[in-house]
């Protein structure tokens, strides 16, 4: 005899096989990296930060130096990169490409040594309007930088976006990077909030 | 009563753990003799509150356990904090303004993390209901009165009681 009481248990049983299937399909092969954490910066004001050029540098690489006011005016990525990075070298024909279609890339580089940061962009190409230099790491724990690269996505007023933990995969050009730099060129709606929080993934 | 007794030694299983394990790991230090301040009383907040700061490189150690360069700065950033004026409160807010509340090894308690922290004890309390109900229904169905015989059957019962075994 099978009482409706005697159903819960089962009932039970399944809901949580159905969340806990659901759970590791997201992460698994391909998907959903939980280690990534989203950013407590998103829809805020950048960081003050005013960070000097990478020094010594050659004439052939002019880059000036970059502060908080220069993110303003316009919707640009914030590259965090380093040479001693190798996701950082990976990424750089990403950078390069965006730059060429015309869109605005700074670079913070990270506790880098000049010479080195020199020859990586001489060697690579240099996809940045402007570098500013974080010697002591506290610039990019303003932003809440916590793995190299990241890349953050900040609007013409000067507001985080979005932030990309890791390198930024050729194929996520299209499907991630050119529409968010689109939707960041829109006002914040609460759509774009909720999108910009939980989206990411590899 | 004695499944209830079983409940609370589960219970209190884990308050005994410390007193049984008297090898308790030694203290080896990812702090390096250069970030240390000279204030005792500041090293110490610092030290206290750099074990609830959850390491965002490593995830599952506090900066005061791990060698990643982000936690010494986040341990140094601390210091720099306190050293500045800071309260306990103030330093950890600073850290958790920039790297939201998963930074923090005890999670906070609100509308976010209510799940978190009620959760446990509501399916606790569940699981309790459940077992109170099951038990007093198997009481009342074993103390239930039985209906006394009727004539037929006291008949059967004397005719069975005055046959004699077979020899």
């Amino acid at each position: 005899m099978l009482r409706p009481l005697t159903l819960i248990p089962v009932a039970v049983f399944a809901v949580l096989a159905v969340v806990f299937a659901v759970y590791l399909w997201q992460v698994g092969p391909g998907g959903k990296d939980i280690s990534k954490i989203p950013s407590a910066m998103i829809n805020k004001p950048a960081p003050q930060f005013d960070l000097k050029p990478i020094a010594n540098l050659p004439a052939r690489l002019k880059i000036p130096g970059l502060k908080t006011a220069d993110l303003k005016g316009g919707v640009s990525l914030v590259n965090v990169w380093a040479s001693w990075c190798p996701p950082c070298r990976i990424e750089h024909p990403v950078l390069m490409n965006l730059a060429q279609q015309g869109v605005t890339i700074y670079g913070i580089n990270y506790k880098d040594k000049p010479e080195d940061a020199t020859r990586f962009l001489d060697q690579l190409g240099n996809p940045f309007k402007k570098v500013g230099v974080d010697n002591t790491g506290r610039t990019a724990i303003d932003w809440g930088v916590y793995g190299y690269p990241e890349t953050f996505v900040v609007d013409a007023s000067g507001h985080i976006r979005y932030r990309h933990v890791g390198q930024i995969y050729p194929h996520q050009l299209e499907s991630l990077i050119l529409p968010l730099l689109k939707q960041a060129a829109q006002p914040v709606t609460d759509s774009s909030k909720a999108g910009s929080a939980g989206a990411g993934g590899s | 009563m004695r499944i209830f007794l079983f409940i609370a030694a589960l219970l209190a299983a884990p308050l005994c753990a410390p007193a049984l394990s008297p090898l308790a790991p030694s203290e080896a230090l990812a702090l390096q003799p250069d970030e240390i301040l000279k204030d005792p009383a500041l090293e110490a907040r610092a030290r206290e509150i750099s074990k609830e700061l959850r390491c965002l490189v490593c995830q599952n150690q506090s900066i005061d356990d791990s060698d990643a360069t982000l936690a010494r700065d986040l341990r140094i950033l601390v210091r720099d904090r306190l050293t500045a004026g800071d309260t306990d409160t103030e330093a950890v807010d600073f850290i958790v303004e920039r790297y939201g509340d998963f930074v923090l090894l005890r999670p906070p308690f609100k509308n976010s993390t209510l799940i978190l922290w009620i959760g446990p004890g509501v399916i606790f309390a569940i699981g309790i209901f459940g077992v109170t109900l099951w038990h007093r229904r198997r009481r009342v169905a074993v103390a239930a009165p039985v209906a006394p015989l009727s004539a037929d059957e006291r008949a059967r019962v004397d005719a069975m009681l005055a046959e004699k075994p077979d020899q």
